[in-house]
């Protein structure tokens, strides 16, 4: 994964707690991610479980989101181990995930898959963004800016995980590594 | 320096010494589990990443466990049964439980015990959440996703971080009102929802020592509401007894040193506690029973990995026996063995089938997943509205159970029944 690049895009505002039933509902979990034409379909029901009342993730009809970057709160993932659940986002097109902290089944789902940048912010940004605000998160100087206000937040480090995040996934990293061929 | 339980398995596992709580170590594998839901995905990685020849590291530690979508017309979930069923046939797997066969089970993580899949001192990593649940018999046991499990299907490894212990004391003896499920949601709820992210969690004390083998995974199976990374029991004699009984596998069964260094030690007195829900929409949300008489309810639900073994169906039948229920009540026994023992197990002379079916409960559906997790529109017992649910399985996240309109509130076999009988949240002492 590169890790020198911008992502800019519309951001969408979640909540604490938000659970892998939310992120993908169960009845969808008879599609199997590694079939592309089931990947596709788990993208278009990227967060079909949040509540009512909540604005739409993926527009009516649509197979992506317009929000490329995902903004959350505390324990974001919780719940089961169904990998459909950071795959969903991806296919989606979800390009980075910043949360104030992850479960731990689902934050290791992302750093095996390397589908996406896992980040952690210190600060409470949902607190200051808000759903269709503009944002650009610099994965090389760890950063997040809010372009209305245009304010800049730091994010943490990757700690422990960098290497497989940085070589793209578990296999990626396990090859580059030596353990598998 | 001495170890916890979980870091002299993993010690072992990795093939060192020693480990302590944020090492990284590449540990061996004993046991994969995985399902219906999760298979196919991940015997997808597995011949995506190994190739299309690829054959599984060792035939006797895939197990593979059918449960979550059995019972329903759906397609894909058909599907995907048929896929696990090619597997097993390519690699010559031993292990498998195919539905529509004598050997089909039910739900995984009571069916992996009862079949003496579990056994004290070893890893067993699964592709569901509630793999923690193997703890109880003194496994170091976690959930994984299906590039993880994709990996270890390969080659019987897995990277792992050592976690720290929190260590739950439970002491006192537990009164007959109290289940194994009011004191897990006492736990989650005291340290909320993220309470044990990362951590460890091992229960301990004279009230855990009490309790059957089915009690204790009820707790071990909870871990992971809080986050946990693995819960767990030191084994004693009795569950050394139960797995001797079910396998003729060798094990060496690891114990931790009573003084390792834990990062937090929490007491609970089991004799003080009292029969409690966890309300919607987290299983942190702990209230007492007694105290939400107000919550009028809609249905009943008795079943799941958490609350669908043959104690839970015990403990309903205390007070279901000679009593109607209010409320549509749907039961799901667990495992084959489960529902085989609904039919032959007397209560005073009354088989419990006889007993639930006296109360007017709904048929008793086939052992499966059913609705603790929603599943296909034609899943048994699935909300379809804004029913409210009083259950015993462990999530009650928003549309957990189907509909995301309907509120779940979680309890122990004995609260759901009196509930059941009443028609709102009723504290089991009224009955007993
Ligand atoms: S019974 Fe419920 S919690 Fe247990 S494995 Fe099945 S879906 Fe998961």
């Amino acid at each position: 994964m590169a890790t020198n690049h911008i992502i800019a895009g519309q951001v969408f505002v979640l909540p604490d707690n938000i659970d892998t039933d939310q992120i993908i509902p169960a009845e969808y979990l008879n599609l199997v991610p590694t079939i592309p034409e089931e990947y596709e379909k788990l993208g278009s029901y990227a967060l079909a479980g949040l509540p009512e009342g909540f604005p739409r993730f993926i527009r009516h009809g649509a197979n992506k989101t317009e929000f490329p970057i995902l903004v959350a709160g505390r324990n974001f993932g919780c719940g089961s181990s169904r990998e459909h659940a950071p795959i969903a986002l991806a296919a989606a097109g979800v390009r980075a995930l910043i949360a104030e902290s992850y479960a731990r089944i689902f934050f290791r789902n992302v750093v095996a898959t390397g589908v996406f940048y896992p980040l952690e912010s210190a600060e409470r940004l949902r607190d200051v963004f808000q759903t269709g605000d503009q944002a650009e998160v610099n994965i090389s100087a760890g950063q997040i800016r809010h372009v209305p206000s245009g304010r800049c937040f730091s994010l943490k480090p990757l700690g422990a995980v960098a290497p497989v995040v940085e070589a793209g996934g578990l296999f990626a990293y396990a090859r580059k590594s030596g353990m598998i061929r | 320096m001495s170890m916890t339980i979980t870091e002299a398995i993993l010690a072992r596992a990795a093939g060192q010494a020693r480990v302590q709580p944020g090492d990284n170590v590449w540990v061996n594998v004993d046991i994969l589990l995985t399902h219906d839901v999760c298979g196919p995905g991940t015997i997808g990685v597995f011949h995506r990443e190994f190739g299309a020849q690829a054959r599984v590291w060792n035939r006797e530690k895939v197990v593979i466990i059918p449960d979550h979508y059995i019972f329903t017309a759906d397609e894909k979930a058909r599907r995907n049964v048929e896929t696990l069923r090619a597997f097993v046939r390519e690699q010559g797997l031993p292990h498998f439980y195919d539905p529509g066969t004598p050997s089909y089970q039910g739900v995984c993580h009571v069916a992996l015990v009862e079949r003496g899949h579990v056994r004290p001192g070893e890893v067993i990593v699964g592709t569901d959440s509630h793999t923690c649940t193997h703890g109880a018999l003194g496994a170091f046991a976690t959930g994984i996703g299906n590039t993880d499990a994709g990996f270890v299907m390969g080659v019987g490894k897995i990277l792992l971080k050592v976690p720290p212990t929190l260590r739950f004391r439970i002491e006192g003896s537990v009164p007959p009102y109290l289940m194994a499920k009011d004191l897990i949601l006492r736990i989650i709820g005291e340290i909320g929802f993220d309470g044990a992210s990362y951590c460890a969690m091992e229960f301990a004390g004279s009230a855990v020592e009490a309790l059957d083998i089915e009690e204790r995974m009820t707790i071990c199976n909870m871990a992971i509401e809080a986050g946990g990374k693995n819960g767990i029991i030191a084994p004693d004699e009795q569950a050394i007894a139960y797995v001797r009984a079910r396998t003729n596998k060798p094990f060496e069964p690891v114990f931790g040193d009573p003084n390792a260094p834990v990062e937090r030690e929490f007491v609970f007195n089991a004799d003080r506690l009292e029969p409690c829900v966890a309300e919607p929409h987290v299983p942190s949300n702990y209230a007492l029973a007694r105290e939400r008489a107000n919550v009028r309810i809609d249905r009943a639900y008795i079943g799941s990995c958490t609350g669908g073994k043959l104690t839970d169906f015990l403990a309903a039948a205390r007070i279901l026996k000679g009593r109607r229920v209010k409320v549509p009540t749907f039961l799901v026994p667990a495992t084959a063995d489960v529902a085989e023992a609904l039919i032959r197990e007397p209560m005073d002379g009354t088989s419990l089938v006889e007993i639930f079916a006296q109360a007017g409960c709904e048929d008793i559906a086939p052992p499966s997943c059913a609705a603790c997790l929603g599943g296909p529109p034609d899943t048994y017992g699935r909300t379809r509205d804004r029913e409210v649910v009083i259950s015993t399985t462990n999530r009650n996240f928003p549309g957990r159970m189907g509909s995301k309109l309907a509120p779940i509130y979680l309890a122990s076999p004995l609260t759901v029944a009196a509930s059941a009988v009443t028609g709102h949240i009723t504290d089991p002492r009224e009955f007993l």
